[in-house]
């Protein structure tokens, strides 16, 4: 439950634009949907996401319920420093889950 | 001797209900439909009533989407992303899902360009519309069609 997969690249040359992928492993159930007995499923949405680059914000994404399960983001950013990319997913409910990719800019 | 149900719980009465549920079920997707009035209505909750220029969004989606459920979505913005002029965010709207919010995402410089691919679902072939807003706080729309095979939110 929960896996995390980050796609970044190790290395770049400085100001390169990089591409960034990155999938959290969740059901993302819209509260649309309706079980065998016609009852409601529940609603259970991650509806944040965050990228900093150290520390720095450089992408968030506002989820709402039509987001695919196992949310896939690609998007880009300015390789400006060595250092490390975080990832942060938050769930309605306040859970967060994490992870971070390292990177050398020469 | 008395007749017994053929299943415990399975009755008249538990079989009417079942019927009665799958009314329902057949008609909420329905009901719970956006409309193009939603849309209208959530873009002006995002952007208020300010001008909105048909250009530099591009929005991609595939002509047929075979599964509702995840539709391959990517939107571009013909931006230089420079400190002076870049997008500060970019939201997605639906006519026809059932909230006409889908998603939206904030940048800045820092990002060196202006394109984003993810998965989104569907319930139902339909336009959709980008709105990418730049640091001046000028807006810029552009809109994409899909036919959608297998709507999301309908089936079990």
């Amino acid at each position: 439950m929960n896996n995390i997969r980050l796609a970044v690249p190790k290395t770049a040359k400085k100001d390169e634009i990089i591409e960034i992928k990155a999938l959290i492993q969740h059901p993302m159930e819209s509260g649309f949907r309706r079980g065998a007995r016609g009852e409601v499923i529940t609603r259970d949405i991650i509806t944040a996401f965050e990228c900093r680059y150290n520390d720095e914000v450089v992408f968030t994404a506002e989820i709402f319920p039509a987001m695919s399960a196992n949310p896939f983001l690609t998007f880009y950013t300015r390789a400006v420093d060595s250092g490390m990319l975080t990832f942060k997913w938050t769930h309605e409910n306040g859970e967060e889950w994490t992870d971070s990719a390292e990177i050398t800019v020469t | 001797m008395t007749l017994k149900p053929l299943a415990p719980d399975l009755t008249r009465r538990g079989l009417l209900g079942m019927g009665a549920g799958a009314v329902l079920i057949s008609a909420t997707p329905l009901l719970a439909m956006a409309e193009e009035e939603d849309l209208q209505a959530a873009v002006k909750a995002a952007f208020g009533n300010r001008k909105i220029n048909d250009d530099k969004v591009t929005l991609e989606l595939p002509p047929i989407s075979e599964n509702g459920y995840s539709v391959p979505l990517s939107v571009r913005v013909d931006s230089p992303m420079t400190d002076a002029d870049h997008i500060t965010q970019i939201a997605i709207f639906s006519p026809r899902n059932p909230l006409p919010d889908l998603i939206r995402f904030k940048l800045g410089p820092r990002a060196g360009k202006a394109e984003i691919t993810t998965r989104i679902r569907l319930s139902g072939t339909q336009r959709l519309i980008a709105i990418a807003e730049d640091n001046q706080g000028n807006l810029w729309r552009g809109g994409a069609e899909t036919m959608v095979t297998l709507a999301a939110c309908v089936i079990l």
